[in-house]
């Protein structure tokens, strides 16, 4: 047997071979799971959500302590708080210490002039005075009595108190032994900040194991004392893990499953060899395209792509078995093109959907599967040698073809199933799609429940509702913070929303600031002031010296700058909302709903007419939650109609290809009552739909495709023998496939585990209807008429 | 910081010891145990109060005024009308404490341990659980059925860094005041009318 171009095909391969090589030699692999996340449509959301992340979410790190008892914990708490401090990978470490909480009291207490909001001209007026003054006396009876009375003489205005209880607005963890403590108080808490930002999750991943090993070594540490962690990035760093993990072991799985059976079925090593390196050039030049073309490699990628391209086991299959007969070497050759191009329109849909990680994967498949057809046509010929032949199986094609032969009696029943399915479809209808993008995070039920209950513990504000803009210098975005403050003020007042958070709390512009100092007025002045002042109330002018000497002092103090923040809690929340980036500062200001409850979302909307007043350039009210699902079901939509188009694009080829509606209908049907089975059996087993259910069923069509095809071109099979042949290749390589996917589907990774479960299923209906709905034995494909 | 005042809490919490306390009935025997003895008896109660607080701070005392209002086990409400009005509600384990205006603050008990040591103490008397509050007070009964004065003297360490005692006075069955001395000589006197109660 000759192959035009024989000649040159094995050495242009080899180079080629060497040339991936050295591509993939210098490629950068990642595993983290953020290629699989859909990516912001608009850019500025994009950089927002992504900020968000850097800024907070992804820095925080929650720590709990358990066993032992509370001193015990308490003293783990602080030992591990000063190391981690020292260690020099956090920004701040909080643990409740009375040390820091000094700290917080007397920066707020020492600069309450230039914090304090009721600070204007009015505020040191005889009136002012005279009004903030009572009220303080009339506190000094309330619950906050015993603490306004040690400092009254000094703040008889009561700015401390009012800074105070703005700084501790949300909910505060107990104190237990001098560290915060769960409600229960069966664990000691802390929050630590890395410097590193979330996103890099190398650096996540040494800041967690530094805690770690730190802990580890703890002086006074006992057997049942235990650490917790978790947080946005002990999130990413433990899927990370687990992909690492997974990826490879369940790659290194399949392919063992896939040789066992190829070996199984052949019996012969050699033809195996031979066999796997389609597949093998494949898998070197898609990694090479994608490496080319995004210049990095998901391990994801990597590792379902190459099942993906086990379907390329199949073109090496039918070329053994096909090769021995007289068979028509052009209508062969024919179905394995139309098979590699049904594939690509199928995987062709992924290049365009949103997910960077499913773009690589289209690249892949396709780059791949091209390679590893065109190595079976022009490589394998100059390889194989003549002599070795494919063990006759026809005692295998004998049972077979009585199994075929029965199920064919079958004929009612994809259609039936398909019905029934529609059906299933219909009565789940608004209960298919899951809207929640959690639903494809690797994080396991047990470390979420860590999660909420150390956010519990910590009462960590929820991230959700936040406000956002950005300024070209810190002066800028601490005004337009200032700016945003009063307009969510007045909605506090109104009560659309409970509170808010602002860096400008703890530090205001220096514009603010200044205007402060100035509206204290000279000491004589408010020594007049607050004289007349104190007509008709229980106080004594000669006890508040220290007021007035403190007030005089605030006129000319020097202004704040982040590095009296120093020390306290509030420089971690200050830099924690307000991010400075390479061209400018990004300001957060969290906002507290309410209520707590999911259902009962805040009106962005009305924030965001509020915030617009403001005239900030760019500022906008986010709700994170709704962000990312809406963004999730805009992808969801956007992959739904890829998948249309893509299978329109299949069953054309088909009709190009078999020139007659009635075989292109034989092979589309099967394929339909597959997907439509697939869709069912899911849904019936519990599990709503993911996009990644989706990419799954387009697989199974791009798959299941080849399969029907190459059932419904039996009949061009040379002798009976040779269809049996074709007929137990087209079952191993349906089982092999259907095995891989399989595999991938016990993952503990939702998105592997839903495409595998997708595929395999899908893949095993679409050969058993194509078998149940195929025209029955082998008639000779001479007979006139028969010929495509 | 703490957002709530344990002294104040101190005091409220006294309270429901004082509306709690029964009638003392003429020839029951006359002390300590006798009047635990009925203080589980107590279903609800309602009361005035007029507060003065005096503060070293303040030349003249601070006048309060409100009501007050018990529903057994451990439900007190101090409602403060005059000078300023504010809500403190003692509901089991949690203290909520309501100023007009502003979004009720709510704590845990539990988050202030030396605080929860008086709640426990409290609860104990209401029970009529002598032993209990013997382990936080020295408990001291003066005078007679007719006039009579029981000083609560903390024993811990926690508490008395708060207040040196609270004194409870009555007239036969009306509890007159209750005055709590502070450690920095600070002292307030809430003179109470009752109103109300049911048992």
């Amino acid at each position: 047997m000759k192959v035009r171009g024989a000649r040159f095909a094995l050495p242009i391969w080899v180079a080629g071979l060497l040339a991936c090589v050295w591509v993939i030699a210098s490629t950068r692999f990642v595993s983290d799971l953020s290629a699989f996340m859909p990516h912001a449509p608009n850019e500025r959301e994009q950089v927002l959500i992504s900020q968000v992340r850097d800024g907070i979410i992804g820095r925080l790190i929650m720590i709990g302590i358990e066993g032992g008892d509370a001193a015990q914990r308490a003293k783990l708490s602080h030992e591990l708080a000063e190391r981690l401090r020292a260690s020099g990978l956090f920004m701040g470490v909080q643990n409740g210490d009375q040390a820091t909480e000094a700290r917080d009291r007397a920066y707020f207490f020492q600069n309450r002039y230039l914090l304090s909001p009721d600070i204007a001209p009015e505020r040191f007026t005889a009136a002012g005075l005279h009004a903030a003054i009572a009220d303080s006396v009339a506190a000094l009876s309330g619950e906050s009595g015993m603490l306004l009375k040690h400092l009254f003489l000094r703040d008889p205005t009561g700015e401390t108190l009012q800074l105070l209880g703005q700084f501790n607005g949300g909910k505060q963890p107990r104190h237990l032994d001098g560290v915060w403590a769960s409600e229960d108080g069966t664990r000691a808490v802390m929050l630590a900040y890395t410097r590193a930002p979330g996103t890099d999750t190398t650096a996540q991943a040494r800041a967690i194991a530094t805690i770690r090993k730190v802990f580890g070594k703890l002086p006074g540490l006992e057997r049942g004392n235990r650490i917790l962690m978790s947080g946005t990035s002990v999130f990413s760093v433990k899927s990370r893990n687990t992909i690492e993990g997974q990826v490879a072991r369940l790659a290194s799985a399949s392919l063992l499953l896939v040789v066992c059976l190829l070996l199984l079925v052949y019996r012969s090593p050699r033809l195996l060899a031979f066999g796997l390196l389609p597949v093998l050039s494949g898998a070197l030049v898609g990694i090479t395209a994608v490496s080319l073309s995004f210049g990095k490699v998901q391990g994801l990628t990597m590792g379902f792509g190459t099942t993906l391209i086990g379907e390329a086991v199949d073109y090496s299959i039918y070329f053994f078995v096909q090769r021995l007969g007289q068979a028509r070497l052009a209508n062969f050759w024919r179905t394995i093109w139309l098979g590699v191009a049904t594939s690509i329109a199928g995987f062709a849909a992924l290049l365009f959907s949103g997910f960077p990680g499913l773009a690589q994967l289209g690249v892949y498949t396709i780059s791949g599967l091209i390679a590893a057809a065109l190595v079976t046509r022009y490589v394998l010929p100059a390889l194989v040698p003549g002599t070795l032949r494919v063990r006759s199986l026809d005692r295998l094609g004998l049972a077979l073809e009585a199994v075929i032969g029965r199920a064919r009696t079958l004929r009612w029943l994809p259609l039936l199933l398909a019905l029934a399915s529609a059906l299933v479809v219909y009565a789940h209808a608004g209960k298919v799609w899951n809207r929640n993008l959690s639903s494809l995070s690797p994080i396991s039920k047990a470390d979420r429940q860590v999660d909420l209950t150390l956010r519990r513990d910590l009462g960590a504000p929820d991230l959700r509702y936040m406000a956002a803009f950005t300024a070209p210098n810190q002066e800028l975005a601490l005004q337009g913070a200032e700016k945003a403050g009063a307009a969510l003020r007045a909605l506090v007042k109104n009560g659309l929303i409970a509170g808010f958070t602002t860096p400008a709390a703890v530090l205001p512009s220096q514009a603010l600031q200044r205007a402060r100092q100035e509206a204290i007025p000279a000491p004589d002045t408010l020594r007049r002031n607050l004289k007349q002042a104190l007509v008709g109330l229980p106080v004594d002018i000669d006890k508040l010296q220290g007021f007035l000497g403190d007030a005089a002092a605030a006129r000319t103090h020097a202004l704040l700058t982040r590095a009296d923040l120093d020390g306290t809690s509030a420089s971690m929340l200050f830099d924690s909302l307000l991010v400075k980036r390479s061209r400018d500062y990004l300001v957060l200001m969290p906002i507290r709903a309410p209520s707590r409850d999911a259902d009962s979302p805040l009106d962005i909307k009305r924030i965001q007419d509020a915030l617009q007043k403001t005239h900030l350039r760019d500022i906008m009210a986010i709700d994170l939650l709704k962000e990312t699902t809406s963004l999730f079901e805009n992808y969801r939509n956007e992959v739904l109609a890829m998948s249309e188009v893509g299978s329109l694009v299949i069953v054309v080829l088909l009709f190009i290809s078999l020139k007659s509606v009635a075989r292109t209908a034989r092979v589309v049907t099967p394929l339909i009552a597959a997907v439509a089975c697939d869709v069912a059996l899911i849904l019936l087993s519990g599990t709503e739909l993911t996009i990644l259910h989706l990419v799954g069923l387009l697989l199974v069509v791009a798959i299941g495709s080849n399969y029907a095809l190459f059932f419904e071109r039996l009949n061009l099979a040379g002798s009976p023998a040779e269809y049996r042949q074709t007929q137990v290749s087209l079952v191993v390589a349906n089982l092999t496939t259907v095995g891989s996917f399989g595999i991938l589907g016990l993952s503990s990774i939702p998105v592997l585990s839903a495409v595998g479960i997708t595929v395999s299923l899908g893949a095993f209906l679409s050969l058993v209807f194509s078998a149940i709905l195929s025209r029955g034995r082998w008639r000779d494909a001479s007979a006139p008429g028969l010929l495509p | 910081m703490k957002i709530t005042d344990s002294r104040r809490l101190a005091a409220a919490i006294a309270c429901i010891l004082t509306l709690a306390l029964p009638t003392a009935r003429a020839g029951d025997g006359w002390g300590v145990p006798q009047l635990m003895r009925r203080l589980a008896h107590n279903k609800s109660g309602e009361a005035t109060f007029v507060e003065k607080n005096y503060l070293s701070v303040l030349d003249k005392p601070v006048v309060s005024s409100g009501d007050l209002s018990f529903v057994a086990p451990d439900r007190l409400e101090k409602r403060t009308l005059v000078p300023r009005p504010e809500t403190m509600t003692l509901d089991g384990d949690s203290l909520t404490v309501t100023l007009p205006g502003k979004s009720p603050m709510t704590v845990s008990l539990r988050q202030h341990p030396d605080v929860a040591a008086f709640v426990e103490s409290i609860r104990g008397t209401l029970a009529g659980d002598l032993t209990g509050l013997q382990a936080f007070y020295t408990l001291k009964l003066a005078g007679s059925p007719g006039r009579w004065q029981l000083t609560l003297t903390p024993k811990q360490e926690q508490l008395a860094r708060l207040f040196d005692r609270i004194v409870i006075r009555g007239r036969r069955a009306d509890i007159r005041s209750i005055d709590l001395e502070e450690r920095d000589g600070d002292h307030s006197e809430m003179v109470i009318t009752q109103s109300h109660i049911r048992r």
